[in-house]
């Protein structure tokens, strides 16, 4: 009767003890947070890509005011993000192309910093779990990217509202948060890549070229390599026979959605602009009898649903792999 | 020291990279209230052993006891005891002093009252605080040393491991410190690991050494009992300097019973006796007798430095 009791409490003090947490994590984050807000590399960085936004803003403004009248007005709120003019891309662009290096720049230095500093070693021999830390500089970087891009958004919103004086609709604002959480998962992915790479590389300065490498391959390279091996495995000139064209298209389009930038742009593009019926090549005739018109957010969504949970589980991988190699890695200085 | 139990305990603790074994079959008691001096040459595995104690790294083999805790499975716990100044600790460089502390307090649970009282005293006893509120990137190599030692003090542990603490500081800097890690044993009864390959430094505060080459701890113990352990079954070789040196002292002390060798180097003469002898009684009556006066008499082997030599010249074959 006892014995059996003694053992439930041991079992039950065991699960406290394992599942309780060291109270590290919260103190790590903290730390991380106040590190990242008072350094001048995140004050840089937060003006260059407010910058690019607010120019982006005010070209896209103008546009719309010169063009409103001939276009309809619908979604006229959210044109603000998409609408570029002559001189300069729009606000997602830029933040497509600037994102990641958001997220490169607040972990490229994480770990092998503290290797660099011969802090770690002070940081681990306290009462803390490993996984403490790198769980912290994660968290706390996201944290920093969420208040960023959240700020950045409002800021675009509030100025754009000023600017062509057109309320927008609660639907509107919908897409828009939307658009802005997506954001925040694709900046992630490259957070959880630049800690990757901070693992990899022992020099501050290599982690920061491999991330900055990766970005540019993904974001250029990487769609142009997907329409030669299509190219190359369906050749499609312009004579072939309308199934060899489309099976080109096809699998050049899933080819280069193994970026993470191609499934970006297409699920915000798909946000933003409720036009966008559909992404994958469409036949003339599927297109006879269509009604042009706008996607419900539903449906939108319904579109862009796998691209969404296609950067969760890229982003995912790339930090679970940064987690084993913390866990398994030594310690040692020298 | 009376009924004196282990609180650091290694049963056949061994640690493999790939082919190399940085750690052989470690069996090492350090018991609670020493200070105990882990001696050996670069790389000879002190730091690995020390990041196994602390659960920092796995054993490959064996098992390590602080306070009767494995640290593999336990870490958190053994952590909470344990505090450690890694061999050219680090800090933040864009914190203060207090700031980087007060990382720590917070990362050791401290109460907010309870942790800044503690890292003001603590940056007092190793007399930073009149630096408290500057960056440590100003800080010199020494007083950032001083600052881990703070570190520590601000998490009060039971048992308390240096690796390496007196690499790179000035002497002043060192006695200082050794000076610290005495108070810390003598007054508040901390245990003390201090890795070194500095004998001399490490030398005056430590109850027992243990000598570590190439993984394997070749001797343990207190300092005089490792030179009769090293030096037992080996010639007595004496070195001693006399007034006035002229040629005929060579020969004469040549033909003393049981010299084997004698050599003159520098000022000083090198006497070695057959095993087994000692001439020492018998020298001084000879040489007053022949109005020589004895400036200079040392037994070699019995202090750490020959010790030392002994066994890396050796390569631990002892």
């Amino acid at each position: 009767m006892t014995g059996w009791r003694r053992k439930l409490q041991q079992l039950a003090s065991w699960c406290r003890e394992a599942f309780r947490g060291s109270g590290g994590l919260k103190v790590i984050v903290a730390k991380e947070l106040a590190d990242h807000f008072s350094s001048t590399r995140m004050s840089i960085l937060f003006s260059l890509v407010a910058a690019a936004c607010l120019s982006a803003l005010y070209v896209g403004a103008l546009t719309i005011r010169e063009t409103v009248g001939e276009q309809d007005t619908a979604y006229v709120f959210l044109r603000l993000f998409t609408t570029g003019g002559s001189s300069l891309p729009s606000f997602i662009s830029f933040m497509s192309f600037l994102g990641p290096l958001l997220g490169l720049a607040l972990g490229f230095d994480a770990i092998n910093g503290e290797y660099h500093r011969r802090t770690l070693g002070r940081l681990l021999s306290q009462p803390i779990y490993r996984d403490d830390v790198i769980n912290g500089k994660f968290l706390a970087g996201i944290i920093v990217l969420a208040t960023m891009i959240v700020a950045l958004g409002l800021l675009v919103a509030g100025l754009g509202l000023v600017m062509i004086g057109v309320p927008p609709r609660g639907e509107e604002l919908a897409r828009m948060l939307l658009y802005l959480l997506v954001t925040l998962v694709y900046v992630s992915f490259w957070l959880s890549a630049s800690l990757f790479f901070s693992l990899l590389f022992r020099q501050t300065a290599t982690s920061a070229l491999a991330g900055v490498a990766t970005w540019l391959f993904f974001a250029i390279f990487e769609p142009m390599l997907a329409g030669i091996v299509a190219d190359g495995l369906f050749p499609a000139p312009e004579d072939a026979p309308a199934v060899q064209q489309l099976r080109n298209a096809v699998v050049r389009q899933n080819l280069s959605r193994l970026s993470p930038t191609v499934l970006y742009d297409e699920a915000t593009v798909t946000l933003l602009n409720p036009g966008v019926r559909t992404l994958g090549p469409v036949m003339v005739q599927q297109l006879s009898g269509a009604i042009p018109g706008f996607l419900p957010l539903g449906q939108s969504l319904l579109l862009i649903w796998p691209h969404v949970v296609g950067l969760l589980a890229m982003t995912m991988l790339i930090f679970a792999l940064a987690y084993y190699f913390f866990m398994h890695q030594e310690i040692r200085t020298s | 020291m009376g009924a004196r139990r282990p609180i650091i305990v290694t049963e056949n603790l061994t640690k493999q990279y790939g082919q190399v074994t940085a750690v052989k079959n470690l069996n090492l008691e350090i018991y609670e209230g020493e200070i105990f001096g882990l001696l050996g040459p670069n790389g000879a595995g002190k730091t690995t052993t020390i990041l196994m104690l602390l659960g920092l790294t796995e054993p490959t083999a064996g098992r390590a006891l602080v306070a009767g805790l494995d640290p593999t499975r336990n870490p958190l716990a053994v952590k909470r005891i344990v505090g450690y100044l890694p061999d050219n600790v680090g800090f933040y460089d864009d914190l203060t002093a207090r700031e980087n502390l007060l990382y720590t307090a917070r990362l050791n649970r401290l109460p907010r009252e309870e942790g800044q009282r503690r890292v003001e005293a603590a940056l007092e006893q190793v007399g930073l605080g009149a630096h408290a509120d500057r960056r440590v990137r100003e800080f010199s190599r020494g007083m950032r040393q001083r600052l881990g030692i703070a570190d520590i003090i601000v998490k009060d542990p039971r048992i308390i491991i240096l690796d390496e603490p007196t690499l790179g500081i000035d002497p002043e800097g060192i006695r200082e410190l050794l000076g610290l890690i005495s108070r810390f044993s003598r007054e508040e009864g901390k245990t003390i690991l201090i890795s070194s390959h500095l004998l001399h430094q490490v030398q005056q505060v430590c109850d027992r050494v243990g000598i570590f080459v190439n993984g394997s701890l070749l001797a343990a113990g207190p300092i005089e009992s490792l030179g009769r352990q090293i030096m037992a079954g080996k010639p007595l070789e004496i070195e001693l300097q006399v007034e006035p040196l002229f040629g005929e002292v060579l020969s004469l002390l040549a033909s003393l019973e049981g010299v084997e060798k004698v050599e003159k180097q520098g000022p000083y003469i090198r006497l070695r006796c057959a095993k087994g002898k000692d001439i020492r009684p018998r020298l001084t009556g000879l040489l007053a007798e022949r109005g020589i006066s004895l400036l200079h008499l040392r037994a070699r082997g019995y202090d750490l430095d020959d010790i030392y030599l002994e066994y890396f010249q050796g390569e631990g074959r002892i």
